[in-house]
């Protein structure tokens, strides 16, 4: 533990560290702000704590269920969630918003430990306005992602539980990006994540291609999400798309509710 | 005059100056020529190379630096050793920073991000206790990645850095100024730029190749 706090102490240097990019990234900055607590961060010596499979008496139940999918086209990025969240058995809320606004063209997902993935996507948020303020221009998503994912690694095995796609529109068109909590980031065409991703992968797979014209799109991102929904206990409630129709971003929500 | 306001460098002057700042500028000024000039699709840094001693192998005596594959940077030297130094120190920073940028945002600097660097580096060492100013002004040309405009920028010791069409930074930057102001015009090519950098670089160097060093960068390639 000793080690660890070490790690995250200040160097006694004698003015401030360099002005760069990663100053405010990386694993410094949430360190600083994050005040640790006082007590030994029980993840740290147990990883499982938070692992319902590997420790049946875990104390913190999270809320992971969920599915959510995201995939490119011809017209651009269709990502579609279900509103569901469980803790355990329990039903907390049918109307769970998942997909976070990160900024008006940057778009995330929530699975996992939702204060988990609202919190260090509200920080991504940040970091991003700040990137585009001193740059004048607008962050990539494979910056974005990549800052998400330094931003969370250091806290790697200290029970963070998120599983997030990044998503967006930049120079280079749209981008679909997958984040987690281990500390992984991948860059694909098509995502799906959550408890009921499974379901939705074989539903999505069978029906996917590039030239779906845009209201097959969106319809395909409905149908799978609502095959997992049926199948998969842990979500439900209605599905939710969005879609990015241009480079100058314009999300636009649909509501769509499906029969359960 | 200056009296006793010279030594610390945090303390301002009751007229307002940084005392500091301003001899390290100084110093600047006294050292080897440099001009840059912006072309149409290129852009071209000249230096005055020093007399190089006898027994000194003129190779290892670099003005001009990469900092990235995609552009570079020139810094002034000044015959009191030492703040070449400076130069290489300032230099090994923007490496790495251009590198931690590649890493994480997966894309090349932009010119201007490099120079805002720079410039912050020289600026946090005006600002802190026990530190003296880097004594280089650079000169920093390159093309953004994905862009074909080429960009000039010019930073100095007290941290300020602007973008130029065309400039000069050393001894007698003034002349050299001068002259670029009156036959600088828009649009050069490759060919009319270099001659400008050489011609105003003749007016304060005396004749002879050995003594002018000149890259040369465009989009896609550099040339020395």
């Amino acid at each position: 533990m000793d080690a660890f706090v070490n790690r995250f102490k200040e160097t006694p240097t004698f003015w401030a560290d360099e002005i760069s990019m990663l100053d405010g990234f990386g694993s410094y900055d949430a360190v600083k702000e994050f005040s640790q607590p006082v007590f030994e961060i029980p993840a740290v010596q147990n990883a499982n704590c938070t692992d319902e499979n590997s420790d049946s008496e875990c104390r913190i139940k999270i809320e992971h269920g969920t599915t959510t999918l995201a995939f490119k086209f011809q017209g651009g990025i269709i990502v579609a969630v279900d509103s569901r969240a469980s803790a355990g058995s329990y039903i907390a809320s049918q109307t769970v918003k998942k997909v976070l606004e990160i900024n008006p063209y940057l778009l995330g997902t929530m699975a996992g430990g939702a204060a988990d993935c609202q919190y260090w996507q509200r920080q991504l948020g940040r970091h991003c306005r700040l990137y585009e303020l001193r740059n004048k221009e607008r962050i990539s998503v494979a910056a974005a992602s990549k800052l998400l994912a330094n931003m969370v690694y250091p806290y790697k095995r200290m029970g963070i539980s998120m599983g997030t796609m990044v998503t967006g529109w930049d120079k280079t068109g749209p981008n679909l990006f997958y984040v987690d909590s281990d500390g992984s980031r991948y860059k694909n065409d098509v995502f799906s994540v959550g408890s009921g991703s499974t379901f939705a992968y074989g539903v999505l797979d069978s029906g996917l291609d590039y030239e779906l014209s845009t209201n097959d799109a969106i319809e395909l991102g409905r149908r799978s999400i609502y095959q997992a929904t049926y199948r998969d206990a842990a979500s439900g409630g209605s599905v939710r798309s969005w879609e990015f129709i241009g480079l100058y971003d314009v999300g636009k929500l649909h509501w769509e509710y499906c029969g359960l | 005059m200056a009296g006793s306001y010279d030594r610390a460098l945090t303390v301002f002057s009751p007229d307002g100056h940084l005392f500091q700042v301003e001899y390290a500028l100084e110093a600047v000024r006294k050292g080897t020529c440099a001009v840059g000039v912006r072309g149409n699709d290129c852009v071209v840094l000249g230096v005055e190379k020093k007399s190089v001693l006898k027994l000194q192998d003129p190779r290892t005596v670099r003005k001009i630096v990469m900092l990235d594959d995609h552009f570079l940077l020139i810094g002034v030297q000044i015959q009191i050793p030492g703040l070449n130094a400076d130069a290489r120190v300032l230099v090994n920073k923007a490496r790495i920073e251009c590198q931690s940028h590649r890493l994480t945002v997966e894309d090349p600097v932009t010119i201007e991000y490099i120079t805002r660097y720079i410039a912050g580096v020289q600026q946090k060492y005006t600002q802190s206790g026990g530190v003296r100013p880097f004594g280089i002004s650079t000169l920093i040309i390159g093309f953004d990645p994905n862009d074909k405009t080429p960009r000039l920028y010019q930073t100095d010791p007290s941290g300020i850095y602007s973008a130029w069409k065309a400039n000069a930074i050393g001894r007698s930057s003034k002349t050299v100024r001068e002259f670029l102001e009156k036959n600088y015009k828009e649009g050069l090519s490759k060919d009319e730029t270099i001659k400008l950098t050489v011609k105003s670089l003749l007016e304060v160097v005396q004749t002879g190749a050995k003594n002018i060093e000149i890259a040369l960068m465009t989009a896609d390639s550099f040339i020395k």
